[in-house]
């Protein structure tokens, strides 16, 4: 496919079904990004991003290439192929009406306009309730470009300066998947002013996989991700996508 | 941070025993104290919260660690929800520690944690949808079942990223007791899981008492 670029501008969300077997670059465009993103099967959308799952499987308290993103159904919706950055979160969740008012003023459509003071809860809800979805259906998301660590104790803190402009990280998608997506500041943000940030979003067709791929050779629990999937897309592989899958 | 209860077992105004594997659902009024007790110690009590007036509203692992600024829970953790509201505070714990980043076992991810042939194996999440499934009458569906906390269970996280699942560091006794701030639905699951050392590979039962205001 010839392939499709946009870019998300600072506060905005989307959504879209993404099909099996592309792959979606996100370039942090304006540098110390967040782009908040969560995962849904459309053939099931009670199947969701499940980040406990995610990071146990895998061992890992952050998210880079290599790593499987998974729903609760034990399959992949994406792996990690690609990252420039090396550390992404999926534990703070995401900012409040409440949080972006203290923090930053309550900037509202009717003064501002565009210019307003989004943020990534009603981000998600919005595109949420294009689904039929609502609240109740929200899983921990997804922070791509921000860094959280923990000390021993567990006091959970944002790291500055993690994505430098231009920084990258590609997804390949392994189901097809309903992503939301919203480029609204990450919760822990502690900048003097709202932070704007553009996230470019490029789609196009993922290079098979390969029996050595990275991502699922990464650990025995990725191999045992894939044949999840594989058993998921049983049938479908002989009746559409042939041997290269 | 270690602080006993004052609470009485003979003053609760219930007090049963929940059997490894088995599901506990009861609502508790705004106000009420409950206790969870780790009767033979290393057990995981898998835990959900619903607002018990509109189920919609529940407990949210991330807005909870965001607000606190911490991973791990313990008496003075604030419990909230997916609006941000205080749902419960833990008001006593003898553990000292609790994880709300591991979430539940279930069939499906059992079979990628373990062994494909894993998936006959009894899971907490099963236990949820039975008790959903057996209590309609709370009008919580598969939708609601998000992040939980796994009290008693001990999940560490390193400064470089790391997560490890370590042998609990609770004991025979050792309870952990929580007061609601709004009338709640709480969902346990006592989990069941024997292919993870946080029950040490036998799971057993768990005490849940409740006291009035």
């Amino acid at each position: 496919m010839t392939p499709y670029t946009t870019t998300l501008q600072s506060g905005g969300h989307w959504s879209l079904r993404v099909r099996r077997g592309l792959q979606m670059t996100l370039t942090d465009i304006s540098g110390n990004g967040n782009l908040g993103m969560l995962f849904y099967n459309p053939e099931n959308l009670l199947e969701r991003y499940n980040a406990p799952d995610t990071l146990k499987c895998q061992h890992t308290f952050k998210l880079t290439q290599g790593h499987c993103l998974y729903s609760d159904m034990g399959r992949i919706f994406a792996s990690i192929t690609g990252d420039t950055v090396g550390w992404h979160e999926t534990v703070c969740g995401n900012s409040h009406a409440s949080h972006i008012s203290e923090k930053w003023g309550a900037r509202d459509y009717q003064n501002d306009r565009n210019q307003w003071h989004q943020n990534g809860n009603d981000a998600f809800l919005v595109e949420l309730a294009k689904y039929g979805l609502g609240r109740a259906d929200m899983a921990a998301n997804i922070n791509f470009f921000s860094k959280v660590t923990s000390n021993e104790q567990g006091d959970l803190r944002l790291a500055e300066g993690n994505s430098p402009v231009g920084s990258q990280i590609t997804l390949r998608f392994e189901m097809d998947t309903l992503v939301l997506l919203h480029s609204c500041p990450h919760p822990l943000n502690t900048a003097s002013h709202y932070p704007r940030h553009e996230i470019g979003i490029a789609l196009s067709t993922a290079a098979p996989v390969t029996k050595d791929d990275e991502c699922k050779n990464a650990c025995a629990e990725n191999q045992r991700g894939f044949a999840n999937n594989a058993l998921y897309h049983l049938g479908i592989d002989s009746l559409s996508m042939g041997a290269s899958r | 941070m270690i602080i006993a209860s004052k609470l009485q077992p003979e003053n609760a105004i219930e007090r049963k025993t929940v059997a490894a594997g088995d599901y506990s659902l009861n609502l508790i009024k705004a106000g009420q104290v409950v206790r969870i007790v780790d009767l033979e110690g290393n057990q995981a009590a898998d835990t959900l919260f619903y607002n018990a007036n509109n189920p919609s509203e529940r407990y949210s692992a991330t807005d909870t660690l965001r607000e606190q600024g911490n991973l791990y829970l313990t008496a003075g953790s604030q419990l909230r929800s997916n609006d941000n509201n205080v749902m419960l505070e833990i008001v006593a714990d003898t553990c000292g520690r609790h994880d709300t980043i591991g979430g539940a076992c279930a069939t499906e991810s059992n079979t990628v944690r373990y062994d494909l042939e894993k998936r006959c194996m009894h899971a907490c999440r099963d236990s949820w949808m039975l008790a959903i499934a057996e209590h309609p009458e709370y009008g919580i569906a598969k939708r609601d079942i998000s992040h939980n906390i796994n009290f008693f269970m001990n999940v560490p996280v390193t400064p470089e990223g790391g997560l490890t699942f370590e042998d609990g560091i609770s004991a025979p006794g050792k309870y952990v007791e929580l007061q609601a701030k709004m009338d709640i639905v709480m969902l346990v699951s006592n989990c069941p899981q024997l292919n993870n050392p946080c029950n040490g590979y036998n799971p057993t039962a768990i005490e849940w008492l409740a006291w009035d205001a």
